[in-house]
């Protein structure tokens, strides 16, 4: 008796929860499944769900048309190249708050938050006369630099929760043996941290790869990543659903593989370890 | 512990991310306020190589005077408020259900963090046009094949779109946050309560919810700041027409489509004193959770 209530329990919350999902889900479902039909069909009334002409057509028109592969190039190097930049500079920063913490470690971690609160559109000018003087506008270098900037403060947020995991004996006991700091670092402490480091990349890239206030206001035709592609379509002359769509799904779909991958590490990151 | 030898390498190793996040504050920051109190119109020739004017408070009452800035107020109380009911609210439940024991919770919980891997000109683009567009949208069969009128969304219900575009990039955030929190809920208190005989409302709302709330405070802070500058969203949707004006992008147009500059900064510094009115806030719970 007792079993089969919960065996029925669960039937409903499967249900439940699968109808949930799924209608959450729908509209990138919804997208992905228009990329592969013809604008007529994309527009057609009643709408088609899966009975249509699968077609690969829209992805050849958007890759030859508006020269997707160079969005995509850009997204890969200011996204890529942020993330490492700020991994590069974070690691050190994060190490020692972790292993030589002092009176003031908690007070710089806490500041360094506080400039991730700044909001963006309060130094929109600043940067973008700075930009124009230093001939940064429209370069992967300067949004580089500018998307390292904001997320190096998660950056080494992050690090430095996974490297106050470590225990310290090891790196004691390294000590003894006469390791030089150096040695500790990259012999002792790296492969240790390998993890930590990897999930803090991971979810940069995200971060850096949906970025849309300074991606958007600091490129335009050289050095647009794929959200300003995207932007792009939104002009009346880019209302081709199927295209569109098939553009959406060429931009997202890697992030989101990457994305389900790097959920774990989601709520500790983005709640700067309040949640874990 | 530490040498005095290691104490000046940490040192060292610190300065560069330090270094950086204090130019990447001070400078920008110190311009902004610096053209808060100039006039500044770089259209009509004013430069900062022919000096600017001092004006001093002018822009900062110029900026609340203008007609502009309390609809923009109450648009970003509206769709912030909006989002964060919604979502905090829909997190809850969605939380609770995922953690009930079913088949395939792994895919569920996929399927419910993808909106949040989207990036946002993507998200908006395709709510457009694709759901919310009156002719060939999705939403608008849906509304015929009822009968009924479709609805031209972003432009009869701009706000109401607007929040749940936003929503629905948000709720993924809200219910993994949440869902992590109730997995460290004690089973056994709530065994025991259920033992009592405690109905479930009962035991949600004295044992599950107080269990949340610190949670449920993290979730609405993190949002507030995000939401407080969400762009894309209304950038490629209404650019900003049809009441969607925020306190950001009413900033936006005045420092870069109208380039007055000083009248935008003024706009800066008040979004920047707001904002960080929140992060004290949030500031505060992150520093208690900190052993360092």
């Amino acid at each position: 008796m007792a079993r089969s209530v919960t065996q029925n329990r669960k039937i409903i919350n499967t249900a439940a929860a699968w109808a949930v999902g799924l209608l959450i889900f729908f509209p990138i479902l919804w997208t992905i499944l228009t990329s592969f039909k013809t604008e007529a069909q994309a527009i057609s009334d009643p709408p088609v769900f899966l009975a249509f002409d699968w077609t690969l057509e829209n992805y050849g028109v958007v890759m030859e048309r508006s020269n997707y592969m160079r969005f995509l190039w850009n997204s890969i190097v200011i996204a890529g190249g942020s993330t490492i930049l700020g991994i590069i500079i974070a690691v050190p920063a994060a190490w020692s708050m972790a292993f030589v913490p002092s009176k003031r470690t908690k007070d710089i971690l806490l500041w360094m938050l506080s400039t991730k609160m700044l909001p963006a559109v309060g130094v929109l000018y600043p940067i973008y006369l700075l930009f124009i003087k230093l001939g940064l506008l429209d370069t992967k270098f300067g949004l580089t630099i500018v998307l390292m900037l904001i997320n190096l403060p998660i950056i080494v947020w992050m690090l430095y929760t996974y490297f106050k995991e470590i225990p310290g004996e090891i790196l004691e006991a390294a000590r003894m043996d006469g390791a030089s700091l150096k040695d500790e670092v990259l012999y002792v402490l790296t492969p240790m941290a390998i993890p930590g480091i990897a999930s803090t990349l991971l979810l940069n890239v995200i971060l850096a790869w949906n970025e849309a206030f300074w991606t958007l206001n600091l490129t335009a035709a050289k050095a647009a990543p794929l959200t300003a592609f995207i932007a792009s379509y939104s002009s009346p002359e880019g209302l081709f659903y199927a295209k569109l769509s098939a553009a959406s799904t060429m931009a997202i779909a890697p992030i989101l593989i990457l994305g389900w991958f790097s959920q774990k590490q989601l709520v500790s990151g983005l709640t700067f370890g309040a949640v874990k | 512990m530490a040498t005095q030898h290691s104490r000046s390498a940490a040192r060292l190793m610190m300065a560069p991310a330090v270094v950086l996040l204090l130019g990447w504050m001070l400078i920008p920051l110190s311009m902004t306020l610096f053209f808060s109190f100039k006039k500044y119109l770089p259209l009509r020739g004013d430069s900062m190589a022919n000096g600017l004017e001092w004006v001093g408070f002018a822009n900062y009452t110029r900026f609340v005077g203008s007609s502009a800035f309390w609809p923009s107020v109450q648009a970003t109380l509206t769709i912030v408020g909006g989002v964060l009911i919604i979502t905090v609210v829909l997190g809850v439940l969605l939380a609770l259900l995922l953690n009930q024991p079913m088949w395939g919770q792994g895919v569920v919980r996929i399927l419910v963090i993808a909106p949040f891997f989207v990036m946002p000109t993507v998200s908006a683009l395709v709510w457009k046009n694709m759901f919310m567009d009156p002719t060939n949208g999705l939403l608008a069969y849906l509304w015929k094949f009822f009968g009924t009128e479709p609805i031209a969304w972003l432009s009869q219900a701009s706000l109401p779109s607007l929040i749940m575009i936003v929503s629905w990039q948000w709720l993924p955030f809200a219910t993994l946050i949440l869902l992590t929190a109730i997995q460290s809920l004690d089973g056994e208190q709530l065994e025991a309560a259920e033992m009592d005989g405690a109905p479930s409302i009962k035991r949600f709302w004295f044992i599950v919810l107080p269990h949340l709330s610190r949670a449920i405070t993290i979730v609405i802070l993190i949002q507030t700041i995000f939401l407080l500058a969400i762009f894309a969203e209304i950038f490629v949707t209404t650019g900003g027409a049809f009441g969607t004006k925020t306190l950001s992008y009413l900033i936006f147009q005045r420092v870069l489509e109208s380039q007055n500059v000083g009248l935008g900064s003024a706009g800066g510094v008040y979004a920047i004193i707001l904002a960080n009115i929140v992060a004290i806030f949030l500031m505060r719970i992150v520093g208690k959770n900190l052993d360092a």
